[in-house]
């Protein structure tokens, strides 16, 4: 199909999904509504198990087998990069480089380190209380961790990075939701069910088993990251291609030389076109 | 305009829609899809606003004292926002493939089947 037909064919369909898409949203309820019958019927719930983060309720209650079937699409994704950006024959493994950082940046990142590690605990162990959980300070701590890279460089990186464990410590992240899911079983009712004690409202301990699939979900997260941060780290620090006169351009793995090269083939098609 | 919320997901699925299917570079697509699953969480939150709403968490006040936003939506767009960066990861590590394997990253440069 001509580019020109392409875009014909384009617009006719933008243009339809368009309109279906306007009259669709004259159907919603109304913006900023009093109706949320879901809504109501949630928070009661969330109540009535005395988590005050009713979203957590949501997620690691209510809805906590869909939270299971989103959290094995977030393992699967870090299993298929881990795959994906595996060292191949053609490729070979380089030392990484000591790396010079001026002051302020080391300083800066040295001492927000700790800070933000903490931070992420502290917003995983109180995911039954406040705005927060295992999902968002997971990545806090991911994000935590790498700070030593732009404080140091990529071998101090390494060394608190054993990669190894964090693959282990994702899938036993992975694995301890869904044993906590079937304790539900053994305690006679429901998998994934709330058995634990619900606690006293607003205090640490409460909601159930919330907070314990937080722990789950936040250990699964930071290690997930970590894993698929290393992936894409090592392609851009230590893997280089060693066969020159393959028929992909050699600096290919280096970001800004594909793009310039994404950029000149766009100006080439370009004239093509003309 | 009580539908403006839900006409700018929409806009922002066109757009996203527009720039995957005109996309000369396989790293924008990928950003493209990104502004597509956005528009999915600007639609959540606007189905589940209430006027003079606030968030759903009784760590700060009484329940039943004012008005809270639906939590439902809320849990699925968490969710789905963590989903969604992990997915970009994994689409970008197919890109750095390709990159390797063929030199280009321009998807009409892809055609050719290569064992």
């Amino acid at each position: 199909m001509s580019r020109g037909l392409r875009r014909w064919v384009l617009a006719l369909g933008l243009l339809g999904t368009a309109v279906l898409l306007v009259l669709a949203a004259r159907g919603l309820p109304a913006f900023g509504g009093s109706a949320h019958p879901y809504g109501e019927r949630a928070v009661h719930a969330a109540l009535d198990r005395h988590t005050a983060n009713t979203v957590a309720a949501v997620t690691f209650d209510q809805r906590s087998f869909d939270t299971l079937g989103e959290e094995s699409i977030l393992f699967g994704a870090v299993l298929g990069t881990v795959v994906l950006l595996r060292q191949t024959r053609d490729e070979n493994r380089l030392p990484p480089q000591p790396a010079r950082v001026s002051p302020p940046v080391r300083r800066y990142a040295l001492l927000a380190l700790p800070v933000t590690l903490l931070v992420g605990l502290y917003i995983v162990a109180h995911g039954q209380l406040s705005p927060g959980g295992g999902f968002q300070g997971g990545i806090v701590v991911a994000t935590a961790l790498h700070l030593l890279y732009i404080a140091v460089d990529y071998r101090a990186l390494e060394r608190i990075r054993p990669i190894g464990l964090y693959e282990a410590a994702d899938a036993a992240g992975e694995a301890a939701y869904v044993l906590l899911g079937a304790a539900g079983l053994l305690a006679g009712t429901a998998f994934l069910a709330n058995v634990l004690p619900y606690g006293t409202l607003n205090t640490l301990a409460s909601g159930g088993t919330v907070p314990l699939f937080n722990a789950a979900i936040g250990v699964e997260v930071a290690c997930g990251v970590v894993v698929l941060l290393a992936r894409f780290l090592d392609q851009a620090v230590e893997i280089v291609s060693t066969d020159a006169d393959a028929d992909a351009d050699p600096d290919a793995d280096a970001d800004s030389d594909t793009d310039a090269d994404a950029r000149s083939h766009d100006a080439a098609g370009e004239e093509a076109d003309t | 305009m009580t539908v403006l919320p839900y006409l700018v997901a929409a806009w922002l699925f066109l757009i996203g829609c527009y720039g995957l299917a005109t996309s000369r570079d396989l790293i924008h697509a990928v950003g493209c899809l990104a502004v597509c699953q956005s528009s999915t969480y600007v639609l959540l939150l606007a189905v589940g606003y209430r006027d003079g709403g606030t968030a759903p968490v009784f760590s700060d006040i009484a329940p039943g004292s004012r008005p809270v936003v639906d939590p439902v939506v809320q849990a699925m767009v968490l969710t789905d926002v963590v989903i969604g960066a992990t997915v970009t990861a994994l689409l970008l590590a197919l890109v750095v493939q390709i990159a390797k394997r063929h030199g280009t990253v321009d998807p009409d440069e892809l055609s050719e089947l290569r064992g």
